[in-house]
């Protein structure tokens, strides 16, 4: 132990306001590092996630457009035969 | 004999590789850093000329010393990546660019408030301040590069050849305290005969370097990995990564 009381170790021999704001402004610089390089990762992770979410939704999207024009057509179809079948009876 | 690398110029096994060391290194950083400063602070003895304004040294120097090694690895992987076009090279060059930037920060920051009582002065442009500044424009250029382009392997291909320019610096920081007359002390640590400081006051030194090495090999090996995950965003195992951890 250097210092003969806290007063004295906050004091750093005349030498406070520098070695504290060195220290100070390390740990203030190396905290914001670490903690903007976590949400950096989180920040990328949410937004693939998100891509990921869009494309599923336009895929669904896509898949329920698809087989809702399947579903005209066959209505169509059977539209149309039914039309047939009534032509042929009228004639 | 080199074989067993191969697997881990795979993203994937990178990733997951780096993913399991994260929770040892953040432990071994807590440990080395608590001791170190704890030391460094309270128990290291003051400097006869300098008293306690000495203490200074424990960050000034791990950092300094730092600044210039992540430097040479970042041109190294720069290097690789431009030669042999090892796509990991560049995602590791890309995350160590903002590290090194604020470690040089600090090395200047606490150079300054060191220097205002020992000299009188925060700056004077002699070689050894004038280098290392030049260092943290080298690394915020890179990392405006690293940022220019929408496609990583341009960015990349622009920022690795001006951090291969830049390591003509490094000798002149390293060297500068030996060829011009500067304010700046010689090497005390940093050489290659025993270091010229007592046992009790070159131990806690030994600590806060590894702890802060420890802390940059951390926040290196975060941003890594978010490299990864961003230049891979379309393959299918980041793809299964992100399902099944699920949006939070």
């Amino acid at each position: 132990m250097q210092f003969d009381s806290i007063s004295a170790f906050f004091d750093m021999g005349g030498y406070a306001f520098f070695v504290w704001l060195s220290y100070g402004v390390s740990a203030l610089l190396l905290t914001l590092l670490v903690y903007t390089s976590h949400s950096n990762h989180k920040n990328v992770k949410n937004k693939i996630a998100q891509r990921l979410l869009r494309e599923k939704k336009l895929r669904k999207a896509a898949e329920k457009q698809s087989t809702n024009i399947k579903q005209t057509e066959q209505e169509n179809s059977v539209v149309e035969n039914q039309s047939k079948n009534s032509n042929k009876a009228v004639s | 004999m080199w074989k067993w690398l191969h697997p881990y110029a795979n993203p994937e096994v990178s990733y997951h590789f780096v993913g399991k060391l994260l929770p040892w290194i953040s432990k071994i950083t807590i440990l080395l850093l608590a001791i170190g400063i704890v030391w460094a602070l309270v128990f290291a003895p003051a400097d006869y000329q300098q008293g306690d304004s000495f203490r200074i040294f424990y960050i000034h120097v791990p950092t300094a010393i730092l600044s210039m090694s992540i430097y040479i690895a970042m041109a190294s992987a720069a290097f690789c990546s431009l030669v042999w076009q090892f796509k990991l090279a560049d995602a590791s060059a890309a995350a160590m660019a903002p590290v090194g930037a604020v470690i040089t920060a600090i090395a200047l920051f606490t150079g300054a408030a060191w220097g205002k009582p020992m000299w009188g002065t925060w700056w004077i442009w002699d070689a050894r301040l004038t280098s290392e500044l030049v260092l943290l424009f080298l690394y915020l250029g890179i990392i405006a590069l690293h940022n220019a382009f929408e496609d990583k392997n341009l960015a990349g291909k622009a920022a690795g050849i001006l951090s291969l320019v830049g390591v003509v610096n490094i000798p002149i920081i390293k060297y500068s305290v030996e060829w011009w007359n500067t304010l700046h002390q010689g090497a005390t640590v940093s050489k290659m005969e025993a270091p010229s400081m007592s046992i009790e006051m070159f131990l806690p030194f030994v600590f806060s370097f590894l702890g802060i090495a420890m802390l940059v090999t951390y926040v290196i090996s975060i941003r890594f990995r978010t490299e990864l995950l961003a230049r891979n965003g379309m393959r299918p195992w980041v793809r299964n990564l992100i399902t099944e951890e699920g949006v939070k």
